[in-house]
């Protein structure tokens, strides 16, 4: 049995090696070995991906449930706080490490071709692996805390790779952007680690075997129920800011500006989905808490149809999946939230297949069209990039919700649950926005693959077609968007439902009335037919009737500018806090406090000071040695006084 | 008669004391001084420490005055100046009263006291008392002055060099 | 009858007179035989006591202090010498290159 170690370790040697191969060529005019970087780069999330099947194999194949811990040292003892470095494998962490680091080495290897001549291609690789490093600590860790250094981790790696070509001052700032955003999220779940530690600390039981992992948290959950609302919303407020969702999924539009396979992992596979595991993996504490529940699936709706709406009009390619991915979160925090642990995390496997590709594929074109991003200046390419084509069209099929490929069977078992559950405005909420989803994705099929060609002439004639280390990664997850449905196939529709029963994560409050499986066919049965309209309308106007298209929305300006601009959430952002924080920052912080007080009265106060004692003092050496004799005397009188006396 | 004895010799040395402090010449100074040790010799001889008296007078009077007076020579000192700026007026009033408070703070102690000095032997205060202290308890001191002694005949060479 | 407290008074007069000499004179010299003043009054301080309590180290100490003053003076005088050839005079009001 290979220890567990090895899984993040891999990564964090692949992201040292590449690092002191781009110090080592940063200052010199020729260019680091791509050859070796890209097999290096490729090695070792692959390695780790091989480490994680054999740690899983257990559980997939030999029926094991239990958890194995792994502690590797322990990094804090002090007072009764101990804290082991120590990492988790079990059925909810199998899954996660699967698709990261499966996900994650098929995004490697795409890289190597997609970022082919780049001047940063060295650096770019030890940022990616040592994403993965973060990342397999995040979902492998067993306490909290570890989890909070892979979060970090991952926050600080998605800043790098964002404002990877920090040279564009507007990419270097939406890096900035992100990071600060995530830092918000991240004060509230500092703040909800404080609460626990300082109701667990009391407790010696607790805090003999580590007040932050997760088997002690779930045993001693009665103490923390009291708290358990405020702790459950600061968490989902860290949630918010990693995984995307109101308020604070401003960042992750902008993060556009990296990379596209930056964008496949870290924004749509892996990083933004952190909130989403953490809320399933602390399910026992949400279940102690049901107005976090209702808060976190409420959230979860609203932010899934308000993304939706504003992807109805945006024109640049990857703002439209980004917007999307935003979307699909929602979904994932609606399931969670509602506690269908099960369904909340098939979709996010499923998600990162279908989302990944999509996300590659769109690297694909835009690497085709030398840098194209806007969707009106596409069109017809399903003739030059067959593969490109063929694949984005399975996944737009699969995110649109239309069986038998993967997205329909996680997004409508989220449906299912959010309905019989009780949860009847949130359903109707994402019951809207999966048409709408299938609506702007057939959308941006159509206009990007299908039609007549608007592209410049010129680049059409020089398209850059995508290598095999492009086009193979796009087949392979196409490929398992295709199949990954049937792992979670309900039993209402013939199938075993496989996952539910394996994961075995159930949490919230399942349905009294357990309604008919009928009623669930039913269901599934509507959403299939909504998916089906929404899509073949959206074909139907953008291959055939794009100019009636826009017509209509001339007739709607208003409405359309709105969602074009996103609400203008950011122009409001920037003049509610931003603005505020900055005059804050420079008048008072800066000119009053750090010049004024700091400089002035403490740096310059006290040089003033002491010059002024020292000459006060100064007067005392009146050049008269008689004098000094005098002092001499007085003091030893008054000596002899206290000493006689 | 004891009585007597003490208070000429005491009334000299404080005497001569007096004078050491308010003569204007430097040399007239000195001689006070040799007279005051001279005092201070006979009350060390009515305390029956022989051998300290014969000390005070040798090395005292006999060397170090010697050497002051030396020095006084050699230097050409003479009578200080009467136009030499006078001290001011709050000076003189504060070492008068901080003088006086010295003073003052035995005074407590010897209002009741009647300490009488209790009979001792006859070898009290004689060289040999001494010479055997010397030699046996106190040998690290004494040891340690000879060395002292050494370093203050060197410095006293090396600091009054004309040229080093 | 002579007691303890009459050598003692005896001193600290001696005392007050040599201080007052250290506070009052301007000649360096003068106030060095004002120091040895207040070495001395210690000294028949140290020996009454000895003879009040029987005890010899009274003495042995006078006897360091002797020494001690002998050393002093001789390394004083020296400095003393030393300045006036620097500076062409032992008056200590004009010795003030520390003023201020």
């Amino acid at each position: 049995m290979y220890p567990l170690y090895l899984i993040p370790l891999m990564p964090l040697i692949g992201a040292v090696i590449n690092g002191m191969i781009a110090l080592a060529f940063a200052r010199k005019s020729s260019k680091a070995p791509e050859a070796l970087v890209s097999f290096l780069a490729v090695l070792f999330p692959l390695a780790s991906f091989a480490f994680v099947l054999a740690a899983v194999w257990p559980f997939l194949f030999q029926d094991v449930s239990a958890p194995r811990i792994e502690t590797l040292f322990q990094w804090m003892a002090s007072g009764n706080f101990k804290l082991d470095f120590a990492l988790r494998m079990d059925r909810l962490s199998a899954i996660m490490a699967m698709v990261v680091t499966g996900v994650g080495s098929l995004i490697h290897i795409y890289s190597t071709g997609y970022m082919r001549g780049d001047k940063g291609f060295a650096r770019y690789f030890s940022y990616l692996n040592l994403f993965l490093f973060a990342m397999i600590l995040l979902i492998l860790g067993n306490n909290l805390l570890v989890l909070f250094i892979g979060w970090e981790g991952v926050g600080l790696c998605s800043y790098l790779l964002i404002g990877f070509w920090f040279e564009d001052p507007a990419k270097a700032s939406a890096g900035k952007k992100a990071f600060i955003v995530n830092r918000i999220g991240d004060f509230g779940f500092l703040f909800a680690l404080f609460i626990i530690s300082s109701i667990l600390l009391k407790n010696s039981d607790a805090a003999s075997s580590g007040i932050f992992n997760f088997a002690t948290l779930e045993e001693h959950k009665a103490l923390l129920a009291p708290m358990a609302t405020v702790i459950c919303l600061l968490l989902f407020l860290g949630a918010c800011g990693k995984s995307a969702q109101i308020p604070l999924y401003v960042w992750l539009p902008d993060a556009m500006a990296g990379p596209t396979p930056v964008s496949a992992l870290i924004h749509a596979a892996t990083m933004v989905t952190a909130g989403v595991y953490m809320v399933a993996r602390l399910s026992f504490l949400y279940d102690l808490a049901p107005f976090a529940r209702e808060v976190v699936a409420s959230v979860g709706a609203i932010t899934a149809f308000f993304a939706a709406t504003i992807g109805l009009a945006q024109r640049d390619i990857k703002k439209v999946l980004a917007y999307s991915t935003v979307s699909q979160l929602g979904f994932m925090f609606l399931g969670v939230g509602i506690g269908a642990n099960v369904a909340g995390i098939f979709h996010l496997m499923t998600h990162a297949f279908f989302k990944a590709c999509l996300f590659l594929g769109s690297g694909s074109v835009i690497h085709a069209l030398h840098g194209e991003q806007d969707i009106f200046k596409m069109g017809g390419l399903r003739k030059h990039l067959p593969v490109t084509f063929w694949t984005f069209l399975i996944c737009t099929i699969a995110i649109a919700g239309i069986p038998p490929f993967a997205g329909f069977f996680s997004k409508d078992e989220i449906l299912w649950q959010a309905f019989s559950r009780g949860y009847t405005l949130q359903w109707a909420l994402a019951f809207a926005t999966a048409g709408i989803t299938a609506f702007y994705m057939f959308r941006l099929v159509s206009l990007t693959f299908f039609g007549k060609s608007r592209v410049d002439h010129h680049t059409l004639e020089h398209l850059h077609k995508p290598s095999f280390t492009m086009d193979f990664p796009l087949i392979i997850l196409a490929l398992l968007a295709m199949t990954a449905g049937f792992l979670g196939v309900p039993e209402a529709l013939g199938g075993h439902n496989i996952l539910h029963h394996w994961l075995n994560l159930e949490g919230g409050v399942v349905s009294e009335h357990a309604e008919s499986e009928n009623f669930e066919r039913l269901l599934a049965g509507a959403s299939v037919g909504w998916a089906v309209l929404c899509t073949s309308i959206s074909l139907f106007l953008f291959t055939k009737k794009w100019n009636a298209v826009g017509r209509f929305v001339e007739k709607v300006k208003g409405a359309y500018t709105l969602i074009y601009h996103k609400y203008y959430v950011d122009e409001i952002y920037d003049a509610l806090i931003v603005r505020p924080v900055n005059w804050f920052s420079r008048v008072i912080l800066w000119k009053g406090v750090d010049a004024g007080v700091i400089d002035g009265i403490g740096v310059n106060g006290s040089a003033k000071a002491t010059e002024f004692l020292g000459r006060l003092f100064g007067l005392l050496q009146n050049g008269m040695a008689n004098s000094y004799a005098l002092y001499f005397v007085m003091g030893m009188v008054l000596i002899v006084w206290w000493i006689v006396h | 008669m004891e009585s007597i004895l003490f208070y000429i010799f005491g009334g000299l040395t404080v005497a001569t004391a007096l004078g050491v402090v308010f003569f204007r010449n430097p040399i007239s100074s000195a001689a006070s001084l040799v007279l005051s040790f001279f005092g201070i010799a006979a009350l060390y001889a009515m305390l029956n420490a022989h051998f300290l008296a014969v000390i005070q007078v040798l090395v005292y009077a006999g060397a170090i005055m010697v050497l002051f007076i030396f020095v006084i020579m050699l230097l050409n000192l003479q009578a200080d100046e009467l136009h030499e700026k006078p001290f001011p007026k709050i000076y003189l009033l504060l070492t008068g009263l901080v003088l006086l408070a010295f003073l003052f703070a035995f005074a407590q102690l010897f209002q009741s006291a009647q300490w009488i000095f209790p009979p001792i032997s006859e070898s009290f205060g004689s060289i040999k008392a001494v010479g055997r202290l010397l030699f046996t308890e106190y040998l690290v001191p004494f040891e340690y002055s000879s060395i002292l002694l050494l370093v203050a005949v060197i410095a006293g060479v090396v600091l009054a060099k004309k040229e080093l | 009858m002579i007691g303890l407290q009459h050598y003692l008074i005896v001193s600290a007069i001696l005392f007050a007179i040599g201080m007052a000499g250290l506070i009052l004179r301007r000649n360096i010299l003068v106030i060095f035989m004002s120091i040895e003043l207040l070495l001395n009054a210690t000294n028949l301080s140290f020996i009454a006591f000895s003879r009040f309590r029987g005890d010899m180290g009274g003495q042995v100490a006078s006897f360091f202090v002797i020494a001690v003053a002998a050393a002093e003076a001789a390394v004083g005088l020296a400095i003393v010498i030393a300045i006036f050839r620097n500076r062409g005079t032992v008056k200590i009001n004009e010795l003030d290159l520390m003023k201020n």
